[in-house]
C-alpha cells in the first residue's frame, strides 16, 4: 500500500511542475505589456519601469520562474497591488471560510445523494425512483447562482429567517452550503443509482441472497461497497466543480472567501493574486484526487497491484 | 403515443427472428427515442428555443432596448407579463431576445470544443504511441484546472466579453472531448473494415475521417447534447460574474446579473431568466439522457 501512495504521489509531480510552469506564463500571456496592466493607464513611463523590475519582468524567463517557484516553496506567493499587502496575508484570513464552506457542502451533498441513490435504485422503476431522479436532473440542470438567490429570496427576504450574506454565524453557511452542493447531490444521486442498479445484477449478489442473508445486509454490505468506488470518483471529480461553484456562490452571498478574492482580483487586473489563487485550486484539486485515488486503492485492493 | 403503441406492435409482427432486422437503424432508433417522454419534451423545447435564438429578435412584443420611465421596476403585470427592468425595459422581450446570444455562445462554444476535440482525440486514438502520449498528457494538464476555472483564467487573460467567454468555454471544452474520442477510436480501431481500409492503401487522414469518425458518432452526438446544457450554465455563470456580455446587451446571464442588485424590490427580474436557463439546461440534460439510453444500450 505504501508502495502504491509513494507512485501516485511521484507521478503527481511532474504535472504538479506543468501546471506551475503555465500559470507561471500566465502574467506573460497578457497581450500587450503586462507591466504596464499592473502600473495602469495613468502610471509614468518611469512607474511602469518600477513595477516591471518588481515583477521580475525585466529578467529572461528561466531565472524569474526559478525565483518565482522558490519563493512560493518559502510562503512567498507574491504581492496584491491593489491591497498593498502580501498575496499570503490576503489568503490567511479566507482560506479557513472557503474550505469550511467546501466541507459542508460536500458533507450535506455526499450523504444526501448517497441515499437518494440507492434509494432510487432499490425502488428501481417505481414512483420513488421517478421522484428521485426528477429531483437528480432538475439538480444537474440548476443554475448555483440562480438558486442561491432564489433561496436568499425566500428565506432571507420573504421569512426572515436567514442572513442575506455575511458569515456572523453558522447560519450564514446553511444557503450558501445548498447553493454550492445541490449539483453534487444531483450527480452523486445518478451515479449511486446506476451502480447500484449495476452491482445488485451481479452473481455475487445473487449468491449472497440465495445463501439467506438479509436485504438489507445484501445491499449495503455487498452491492454498497462495490458501488462506493464508483462513488469516490466521482466526488473526487466533482470537487472541480465545487472549487469554480465556491466563486458563484461566494460572489451571490458576499463571502470574503477566497472564491470571491479571485473575482475581485480579475476586476482589478490584481495579477499576481490572480495566479497564486488558481495555482492554489489547482493544487488543491489535484491533492484531493489524489486522495481519492488512495482511497480507492483502499477499497478495491486490485488498484494497488495493477 | 399511440403511434409508438402501433410501431411496437408492429416490430412484434416479426416476432420469428429474434431482430427486427427489416427496419432501418434510423427507425428503430426513432422509434425507441418516443417511447421516452422526458426525452421527447426535452427535444420539443429545445427545438422551440433553437427557433427563438433565430426569430426572437423580431417577434418581441416590446423592444428590448427601450426605455421607459413610466414603467420602472414594474411587477409583472398585463401590459409586462414578466414585469420590467430598472430602466423600463421589458423582461420578457429582453429574455426572448436574449436567446439568440445565450444559446449562440454555449452553441458556438460546444461546436469549436468539440471539433478541436475530435480532430485531437481522432489522431491519439489513431496514431497512438508518442503523439497520443504526448496529446493526452496536454489534456491531463488542461484538467488538473478545476472546471470552468480555466475558462476564467483565459478570461483574465484576454479580458472580459461574449466572444472571449467563448473561446475560454471552447479550450475547456476540448480535453473531455479529445478523451472520449480517443476512447472510441480505440474500440473501433481493431475492428476488420478498418484494416481493410488500411490494407488497400487509403491514406490516414482517409480512415480517419471516412472510416473511424463514423463509429465514434454515437460517443459524440451524446456527450455534445449534454455538454450544451453545461455550457449554458458556464456561460451564464460567467456572465453573472461579470466576465461575459455586458449589462446593456439582452442575454441571459447578464439580465439576471443586473436583477440581482434589485432582488429585495423586484425578484422578478432575477426569477425569470432563471427559469428560462434551467428550463433549458433541463430540456438539453432530458434530451441527452434520451439519446444515450436509446443509443448505448450497453447502458440499460
Amino acid at each position: 500500500m505504501g508502495k502504491y501512495i509513494l507512485k501516485r504521489v511521484l507521478s503527481m509531480i511532474p504535472l504538479l511542475f506543468v501546471v506551475s510552469i503555465l500559470v507561471f506564463l500566465f502574467i506573460h500571456l497578457i497581450p500587450g505589456d503586462a507591466a504596464r496592466q499592473v502600473a495602469g493607464a495613468t502610471a509614468t513611463a518611469g512607474e511602469v519601469e518600477a513595477v516591471r523590475k518588481q515583477l521580475g519582468l525585466d529578467q529572461p524567463l528561466i531565472p524569474q520562474y526559478i525565483q518565482w517557484i522558490t519563493g512560493i516553496f518559502h510562503g512567498d506567493l507574491g504581492i496584491s497591488y491593489t491591497n498593498n499587502t502580501t498575496v499570503a496575508e490576503l489568503f490567511a484570513p479566507r482560506l479557513p471560510i472557503t474550505i469550511y464552506l467546501t466541507i459542508c457542502s460536500i458533507t450535506w451533498s455526499v450523504l444526501i445523494g448517497i441515499v437518494i441513490g440507492v434509494v432510487a435504485a432499490i425502488n428501481r422503476g417505481r414512483t420513488l425512483d421517478m421522484l428521485g431522479m426528477l429531483i437528480a436532473i432538475a439538480g444537474i440542470s440548476l443554475p448555483n447562482f440562480w438558486l442561491g438567490l432564489q433561496l436568499m429570496q425566500i428565506f432571507s427576504v420573504n421569512l426572515g429567517l436567514l442572513p442575506t450574506g455575511g458569515l456572523e454565524d453558522w447560519r450564514g453557511y446553511i444557503l450558501p452550503s445548498l447553493a454550492m452542493g445541490a449539483g453534487i447531490m444531483a450527480i452523486l444521486a445518478r451515479v449511486t443509482r446506476s451502480s447500484m442498479i449495476e452491482n445488485l445484477g451481479k452473481d455475487y449478489v445473487r449468491t449472497a441472497r440465495a445463501k439467506g442473508l438479509p436485504e438489507s445486509r445484501v445491499i449495503m454490505a455487498h452491492a454498497f461497497k462495490n458501488s462506493s468506488i464508483d462513488i469516490i470518483t466521482v466526488t473526487a471529480l466533482q470537487i472541480g466543480a465545487l472549487i469554480a461553484g465556491s466563486v458563484v456562490v461566494e460572489t451571490v452571498f458576499s463571502i470574503p472567501g477566497l472564491g470571491r478574492l479571485l473575482v475581485d482580483s480579475i476586476g482589478f487586473r490584481d495579477y499576481e493574486v490572480i495566479q497564486a489563487l488558481i495555482l492554489f485550486f489547482s493544487f488543491e484539486y489535484m491533492v484531493i484526487n489524489l486522495i481519492a485515488d488512495v482511497l480507492y486503492a483502499l477499497i478495491n485492493p486490485r488498484v494497488r497491484y495493477e | 403515443m399511440a403511434t409508438t403503441e402501433k410501431g411496437s406492435a408492429s416490430s412484434g409482427f416479426a416476432a420469428g427472428e429474434e431482430l427486427p432486422r427489416a427496419q432501418s437503424p434510423v427507425k428503430q432508433f426513432i422509434k425507441k427515442f418516443l417511447r421516452r417522454k422526458t426525452a421527447v419534451a426535452g427535444f420539443i423545447f429545445i427545438v422551440f428555443i433553437l427557433i427563438l435564438a433565430v426569430i426572437g429578435p423580431n417577434i418581441t412584443p416590446y423592444d428590448p432596448n427601450a426605455y421607459d420611465y413610466n414603467a420602472i421596476l414594474a411587477a409583472p403585470n398585463a401590459a409586462h407579463i414578466w414585469g420590467t427592468d430598472e430602466f423600463g425595459r421589458d423582461v420578457f422581450s429582453r429574455i426572448i431576445a436574449g436567446t439568440q446570444l445565450s444559446l449562440g455562445t454555449a452553441l458556438t462554444a460546444s461546436i469549436l470544443g468539440t471539433a478541436g476535440g475530435v480532430v485531437l482525440g481522432l489522431i491519439a486514438g489513431f496514431f497512438g504511441g508518442l503523439i497520443d502520449s504526448f496529446i493526452m498528457r496536454v489534456c491531463d494538464v488542461m484538467f488538473a484546472f478545476p472546471s470552468i476555472l480555466l475558462a476564467i483564467a483565459i478570461v483574465a487573460i484576454i479580458g472580459p466579453g461574449i466572444t472571449n467567454i467563448m473561446i475560454g468555454l471552447a479550450v475547456f471544452t476540448v480535453p473531455s472531448f479529445a478523451r472520449i474520442i480517443r476512447g472510441a477510436v480505440l474500440e473501433v480501431r481493431g475492428e476488420l473494415y478498418v484494416e481493410v481500409a488500411k490494407s488497400i492503401g487509403c491514406s490516414p487522414a482517409r480512415i480517419m475521417f471516412v472510416h473511424i469518425f463514423p463509429g465514434t458518432l454515437q460517443a459524440l452526438i451524446v456527450n455534445f447534447t449534454m455538454n450544451v446544457g453545461g455550457a449554458i450554465l458556464s456561460a451564464s455563470s460567467l456572465s453573472f460574474l461579470g466576465f461575459g456580455a455586458s449589462v446593456t446587451q439582452a442575454e441571459w446571464g447578464a439580465i439576471l446579473s443586473q436583477g440581482r442588485n434589485y432582488l429585495a424590490i423586484a425578484p422578478h427580474l432575477v426569477l425569470f431568466p432563471g427559469l428560462v436557463i434551467f428550463l433549458t439546461v433541463l430540456a438539453f440534460n432530458l434530451f441527452g439522457d434520451g439519446l444515450r439510453d436509446t443509443l448505448d444500450p450497453k447502458l440499460n
